[in-house]
């Protein structure tokens, strides 16, 4: 059953994925996470701060992701070859942006890291490439479009399966995965770390997505 | 209905943020246009969500959070996108096109055929091709990859048919003849690594004048 409270988690607690990020952080974060709340995962808190952000416009609610999710952007800015001031700066601007663009999240079709990682990316290429950027038309979501609480916690789950699968990758091919992201591949690198278990999510989106496109009939 | 559709590779490559700009215009049309490939480079978006959520954190500031706050303060909140106004071109591309499409600068690159080129960088460039009905584009190779995607009408190569919405991926082993269909003029927007080699002559000497 979902109501069964759970620890928040966010470093994965399997072996493999603390060898991916190093056992003593993750042992870091798993007890800061707890300290945070006991009954809720960490993926719930952090949908419920952008909720806050959204409707109360609740700077402690920021703070909380703001201590979770910048160090990551600047790591992330930083390994993708953007230097230590500049992504500090960036790093700022995603965050100042995370609060403008609380109302466009939505937690059916990706996870916060998920949304906090597009637009890192996007700021990581008006950085680096000095080129248009251009995105797909956005799909506009409000309260009519809200979605169904139990569709919010299959995601979660889909989400965290994805997160555990990457995990368990074999070291080699989550290297090529990781160098793709942080932009160190040639196009026909990146053909080679394609591949990927995506199938089971990518339904999840595409249930969101049509429940969209309904309501905006 | 779409039958021909983006591949992992270039749907990866610009949810890392690794296209040349000409590029990621036809991918982010042809995502405006289909939820299947939408949903798709969502999965890779998340992929992306996974690894920086599992990846070495970086100290920020010790002013940070102070200065994240007064950044916020300066700046509005970004209003809710406005539902797509009627129009054959995707959101995305009319960004490069003027307001008024009857102004778009069409230039013939012989045998009927028009285009509007819209970026072109030493990296890759990207056009707008108009093909009358019942018309070939001239036979070409290319030196690198060609991406199309299909805005109005439709044409067939030598392999398949591609109609509204549908992509087509081409490589310098490519040599096609697209034949626009009969009925109505085929329009398309073309994402070249390199710029494109007509083999017949007309356009040939052409080229430097288009700067195709």
């Amino acid at each position: 059953m979902l109501t069964e409270p759970r620890q928040p988690d966010l470093a994965g607690g399997t072996p493999s994925r603390s060898t991916y990020i190093g056992a003593r952080e993750a042992s870091a974060r798993k007890s800061k996470a707890v300290s945070v709340t006991s009954e809720k995962t960490a993926e719930a808190i952090w949908i419920d701060c952008v909720k806050r952000i959204d409707r109360e416009r609740d700077e402690s609610a920021f703070r909380l992701l703001f201590d979770h999710f910048a160090p990551r952007v600047k790591g992330f800015l930083m390994r993708s070859g953007v230097d230590a001031a500049l992504a500090e700066e960036c790093t700022q601007e995603v965050m100042a942006t995370l609060w403008h663009k609380a109302h466009l999240f939505d937690p059916s079709r990706a996870s916060v890291a998920t949304w906090v990682f597009t637009i890192a990316r996007n700021r990581k290429i008006d950085t680096l490439r000095k080129q248009r950027r251009p995105e797909p038309e956005d799909l506009p979501w409000g309260p009519e479009a809200e979605p169904e609480p139990v569709e919010i916690v299959s995601f979660q789950q889909e989400s965290e399966k994805l997160g555990e699968a990457l995990a368990q990758l074999p070291a080699k091919q989550r290297e090529l995965i990781e160098r793709a992201y942080y932009g160190d591949l040639s196009h026909s690198e990146i053909a080679d770390a394609t591949g990927l278990p995506l199938g089971t999510i990518k339904s999840r989106i595409r249930l969101a997505l049509e429940r969209l496109r309904h309501t905006m009939k | 209905m779409i039958t021909h559709h983006l591949n992992d590779t270039l749907l990866m490559a610009y949810s890392s943020g690794n296209l040349p700009e000409a590029f990621a215009l036809v991918v982010a049309s042809h995502i405006s246009l289909c939820d299947e490939c939408r949903a798709r480079l969502e999965s890779f978006d998340a992929v992306g969500g996974s690894l920086m959520e599992a990846a070495p954190s970086e100290p920020v500031a010790i002013d940070s959070f102070a200065a994240v706050m007064s950044r916020i303060g300066q700046s509005k909140a970004m209003p809710i996108p406005a539902p797509a106004r009627k129009s054959a071109y995707p959101a995305p591309l009319r960004e490069y096109l003027p307001k008024d499409e009857a102004a778009i600068r069409w230039r013939s690159v012989g045998m009927g055929v028009r285009q509007a080129v819209l970026t072109n960088s030493k990296e890759a460039s990207v056009r707008l091709l108009r093909i009358p009905a019942g018309c070939a584009v001239p036979d070409h190779g290319h030196h690198g990859m060609e991406l199309t995607l299909v805005l109005k009408g439709a044409f067939r190569d030598e392999i398949d048919r591609f109609g509204p919405g549908d992509i087509e991926i081409a490589d310098q082993d490519t040599h096609h003849t697209p034949v626009a269909e009969e009925g109505e003029d085929c329009i398309c927007l073309t994402a070249t690594d390199a710029p494109l080699k007509f083999n017949s002559w007309l356009p040939k000497i052409a080229q430097p004048f288009l700067g195709i």
